[in-house]
């Protein structure tokens, strides 16, 4: 079958070829006293609704490296087309590209019928893609958009397989979002309504999850037009300082001083100029 | 070792399921469960695992959901084309044909229990099921997934050849709401589907409505 995708790799499954480097490498440094470096993955908190005129997409904005914050303020709900956008929970790399990949073939696809491109197909070539990895493409995603067919919300998982449901929820604060969604989902609610549902289950995973925090990002697509209110909601307001840790000159006494010249002279100059046009 | 070098901290999807599927004079009537789990989260409590793969042909899944719907769309594909190619109704044995295939070509890496089950011009109303390693067999009540070992007694004892309709969608909605009971990978709702020459007949039993067994 013509297909007009970039970037569509057809041998037959993943490539093995760098592991047994990074295995090496991770013994070497592991003699060495060192600890690899961790993934920096998006704990997370990420959900969809699907309401009376279109979906809702939520996020918070906390990326970790290990038990750090790495980005207190990243964005996790990334554009797919202008009326499909992906949440994305996992391995903060693979999210990325895994999403610019496919909204670059989309864009492709969509010339190439002249239409505007339906989230089905986002969610066939994303799981298509995610399977052909057998899993090891840690992206778990919320895929929401309005197309022809109408609203549409898919959760999918990184082993390649997806959910068509009215409301999903993924990431390690998921649990918290659900809990929330299951208690105040209605189908059909008005845009408000919607808007403060997803605000609460993100809210839920910020304040009972480690792995997410910050703030809350959200993006409401209706047809013909998107909403990306990032950031919708300043949850966590850095504190301001009570104290001043700023000291005056003079506030350390000097006892003594020396000065000691050093007797530095131009052994060598030479000019290079670089054509920066 | 392979496994070492890219770590998955995340588990699969599973539809560990109880599914059904029993053949009746003019087709079949299939049925299963609702739930996917990672895990012991529920990750779809309401999945749909019947899945239409021509217009009188549709599978039930089990084992790894990734897998299974990813075959069943690699297969929905091969048959959709052989079908225009023959500009005829595909034989549910051909549909079933190709899910063997693909199970047993590739089931080292797969985790994949299907029944395949529809009805054709020529055989009237099958099921054929494709366990886990790709064996395919014709059988008249069939079931699978990790519920369908607490159910083999009571399938075993109330299966009749010769049952109505009506017959077999209470013998399947009452099978599958016993395994549901038992068995802690199932549960959700019970999804029904009548596979005749007329079409396809679907219906949802809700969690009260399932039928009650005595509670000892």
């Amino acid at each position: 079958m013509a297909t007009v995708s970039v970037r569509q790799y057809h041998r037959g499954g993943f490539s093995f070829e760098n592991c047994k480097r990074n295995a090496l490498l991770e013994a070497d440094i592991n003699k060495l006293g060192f600890s690899s470096p961790a993934a920096r993955k998006t704990g997370t908190t990420i959900c969809g609704v699907v309401y009376k005129d279109g979906v809702v997409l939520g996020a918070d904005t906390r990326a970790t490296e290990g038990m750090v914050v790495a980005d207190k303020n990243c964005s996790k709900i990334h554009y797919i087309s202008p009326n499909v956008y992906c949440c994305g929970a996992g391995t903060a790399a693979d999210t990325e590209m895994t999403t610019q990949i496919i909204s670059s073939n989309l864009e492709l696809h969509s010339l190439s019928t002249g239409r505007l491109p339906r989230v089905a197909t986002a969610n066939r070539m994303l799981k298509q893609m995610l399977f052909r990895y057998q899993g090891y493409i840690g992206a778990a995603l919320v895929l929401g958009g309005v197309d022809s067919t109408g609203p549409q919300l898919y959760s999918i998982y990184p082993h390649g397989s997806t959910d068509k449901l009215p409301y999903v929820t993924m990431g390690s604060g998921s649990l918290a979002a659900m809990a929330v969604f299951e208690d105040r989902y209605k189908p059909n609610m008005e845009e408000e309504e919607a808007k403060r549902l997803v605000r609460d289950a993100i809210a839920a995973g910020i304040f009972n999850d480690l792995g997410s925090g910050s703030n809350i990002d959200l993006c409401v697509i209706t047809k013909g037009k998107v909403d990306y209110l990032r950031p919708h909601d300043v949850a966590n307001k850095k504190g301001v300082r009570t104290g001043n840790y700023r000291y005056k000159h003079g506030t350390t006494g000097v006892l003594t001083k020396a000065v000691t010249p050093l007797n530095l002279e131009v052994v060598e100059e030479s000019v290079q100029t670089m054509d920066t046009s | 070792t392979l496994e070492a070098c890219c770590s998955r901290a995340w588990t699969s999807c599973f539809n560990s399921t109880s599914i059904m599927a029993v053949e009746f004079e003019g087709g079949v009537v299939i049925g299963a469960d609702s739930r996917t789990t990672t895990g012991a989260y529920i990750a779809n409590r309401v999945t749909d695992k019947l899945t239409p793969i021509h217009e009188r042909i549709f599978c039930c899944r089990s084992g790894s959901a990734a897998d299974t719907q990813a075959i069943a769309d690699a297969v929905t594909y091969q048959l959709g084309f052989h079908s225009i190619e023959l500009d005829e109704a595909p034989l549910v044995q051909t549909a079933a044909s190709l899910f063997r295939e693909m199970c047993y070509r590739y089931r080292e890496e797969l985790m994949a229990g299907i029944i395949v089950a529809g009805w054709d011009p020529r055989r009237g109303g099958q099921v054929y099921t494709v366990p886990v390693g790709g064996m395919m067999t014709r059988q008249p009540v069939s079931v699978g997934g990790s519920g369908s070992s607490y159910i083999y007694g009571y399938v075993d004892s109330n299966y009749r050849a010769g049952m109505s309709k009506e017959e077999c969608l209470k013998f399947t909605a009452e099978a599958l709401t016993l395994a549901m009971e038992r068995d802690g990978s199932s549960g959700g709702v019970v999804r029904l589907a009548v596979v005749s020459e007329q079409g396809v007949e679907r219906q949802v039993i809700l969690g009260n409505q399932l039928p009650k067994f005595s509670t000892v």
